[in-house]
């Protein structure tokens, strides 16, 4: 080769070396792609919003009847009777956003090398612990959000219906708003999505990842089918119940509240903020969560095509 | 230094030998070709490169192990396997939103250019696009990414006539420059014979043969010989000999064109009967000791 055509050859390696490098957001895009790609994890909960909001504005015919009657006896029945809807509106969505958490980490590293797509991913300088955080952040963070959002439109819907009806029957919004709380409504289901479904549920997240990273086939039936075998095993060996009571009191006995279902939500104060944050079993379980993702990141990378 | 560099690089599956100690040496500014048969190691040798499987033995990507570097690597390194690993999902705005935010050396407005010469709409998703759309897509999306090595593993297979060597021309009009290397694996020989600037044969895991096409052109000749010059062309050794129409084309490896120039006309093979030649003639072998 000619001593001038390395000259060149170096001139276009320092130009290209020296070229601007833009920079980039690996972590933020990635979990933008997943909700890309899952775009039924806002339009499920906005569509069961819907039709509650449908369902409510029906029956919102017989709101200001049930109220006279409630406000001529016991003032905390009339609470209920107010608030029990936006009560119901809130479990409806997370019943909704909680099957589809399962639904997701079962499907977010598995679907991904079922279509082949991962060769793709995987031909972009994001790493594989990247794009596991981003696909974890979904159930214990993006999850929890949209369901309050959605929460907070369906119940201003749901208050402005009631308090049309309201104020149509001749009863004064007065002595219907001022008893819904909103604002701490929301603030009560904020603080249970993101510590209980997002933070305390964490380790599930965590372990179905990592099992629809392993996967070749059935991620479902692998997630599933080991706790039962664990738990039925305990039983025929030692006829003890151990493994089952602990899950049980992870998936049901969450600190903030005292039972299952969470119809009545303790009420929001800093005292079970911190209760919370204290909890070992918070902490234990995040310590479980980290170990899952960095197995999932470590299965990522050796995994192709399925 | 060299861009990718291999010594003894070996990887076994459960029970078979993919990759049976290759040793490869690719200088920068290359166009290598890859060739081989179905099952040669070919995809195991490009994932061991591009960081997406372990191996045994010693390889360096741009001073990089690619298993524990992928992510550094591939801000050098772009890959298109077939045709279908974008995600079929994806909207073509997307692809090309997520590419800029996660690639340091992505140049949106090329990408935005190339694909404008294309009939590609930027609403559709990618199941909607044909093909041969979706092949221009990636295309595009890659040549928008300032990369010192580009793999190419059977980029053109499932793709029409027009598309693919459309695919090439861009590849090379728009896109190659010396500082650049290029590593393509494929079936159509013919498409990529006379692009290339290197070339290697891969069998059973082992590079069988391997040349700059400069030395491909001096090393090989093709002559059609006569049937009364049959027994003086066979004295000098052919690898390889076969019947068309009625005449015997015999191949030579290292032999002086002048003295074959009397046997017949003298021409340089085309890769694909070298192939033939090299790699078909041991597959043969096989099959007759089988028998």
């Amino acid at each position: 080769m000619s001593t001038s055509s390395s000259a060149v050859q170096e001139f276009e390696q320092q130009q290209r070396t020296s070229a601007v490098l833009v920079p980039t957001q690996p972590l933020y895009w990635s979990i933008v792609r997943e909700i890309w790609e899952f775009r039924s994890m806002y339009i499920a909960p906005a569509l069961a919003a819907a039709v509650f909001l449908i369902g409510f504005t029906i029956t919102v015919v017989h709101l200001p009847g049930s109220l006279r009657e409630a406000m001529a006896g016991d003032p905390m029945k009339l609470h209920e009777v107010i608030q029990q809807p936006y009560n119901f509106a809130g479990l409806l969505l997370m019943g909704v956003t909680f099957l589809f958490s399962f639904y997701y980490c079962l499907e977010a590293l598995h679907g991904e090398r079922r279509d082949r797509s991962i060769l793709f991913w995987k031909s972009l300088p994001v790493s594989d612990l990247t794009v596991v955080i981003a696909k974890a952040a979904v159930p214990i963070l993006i999850l929890p959000l949209i369901t309050v959002l959605v929460a907070v439109v369906l119940e201003c819907f749901m208050a402005l219906s009631a308090g049309a009806a309201v104020s149509a029957s001749g009863l004064g919004v007065a002595n219907y708003w001022p008893h819904v709380g909103l604002v701490h409504l929301w603030l009560m289901l904020l603080f249970h999505m993101v510590a209980i479904h997002g933070f305390w549920f964490a380790p599930f997240y965590g372990w179905m990842l990592m099992v629809s990273a392993w996967a070749r086939r059935a991620p479902f039936l692998w997630a599933t089918v080991p706790f039962l075998a664990v738990g039925i095993l305990e039983k025929l060996m030692f006829n003890t119940t151990h493994f089952v009571a602990l899950l049980n009191s992870r998936f049901f006995g969450a600190p903030e509240n005292s039972g299952w279902p969470p119809d009545h939500l303790h009420a929001f104060t800093l005292v079970s903020v911190a209760k919370f944050v204290v909890n070992p079993g918070l902490w234990i379980g995040l310590a479980l969560t980290a170990a899952f993702l960095y197995a999932a990141a470590r299965l990522r990378r050796a995994r192709g095509p399925v | 230094m060299a861009l990718i560099e291999a010594r003894g690089l070996r990887k076994v599956f459960k029970n078979t030998v993919a990759l049976d100690g290759i040793d490869l040496h690719v200088q920068e500014g290359r166009i290598v070709g890859l060739i081989g048969p179905n099952g040669a190691g070919k995809t195991t040798a490009l994932n061991a490169i591009l960081g997406l499987t372990t191996y045994e033995g010693q390889l360096s990507v741009m001073g990089f192990d690619p298993w524990e570097h992928r992510e550094q690597l591939m801000r050098d390194v772009c890959f298109i396997a077939d045709v279908a690993i974008l995600p079929r999902w994806l909207k073509v705005s997307q692809a090309i939103e997520y590419v800029a935010g996660v690639h340091p050396r992505f140049d949106r407005a090329k990408a935005e250019a190339f694909l404008g010469k294309t009939t590609i709409k930027r609403e559709s998703k990618i199941r909607e696009l044909s093909k041969g759309m979706v092949a221009q897509l990636h295309l595009a999306l890659v040549m928008a990414i300032d990369a010192r090595l580009l793999v190419l593993d059977e980029p053109t297979l499932g793709l029409d006539i027009l598309y693919r060597k459309q695919f090439y021309d861009s590849l090379l009009n728009d896109y190659f420059d010396r500082s650049r290397t290029i590593i393509v694996t494929t079936h159509q020989v013919e498409e990529v014979e006379h692009v290339l600037t290197d070339l290697m044969f891969i069998d059973r895991g082992r590079i069988v043969l391997s040349t700059t096409m400069e030395d491909y052109e001096s090393r090989y000749a093709e002559v059609q010989v006569s049937p009364d010059q049959l027994g003086a062309a066979r004295a000098l050794h052919p690898i390889h000999e076969r019947q068309s129409l009625g005449r015997s084309i015999l191949l030579f490896d290292s032999v002086d064109r002048q003295g074959l120039a009397a046997l017949g006309e003298v021409r340089t093979p085309s890769i694909a009967d070298l192939f033939v030649a090299v790699v078909g003639s041991n597959h043969q072998a096989i099959a007759g000791g089988a028998r």
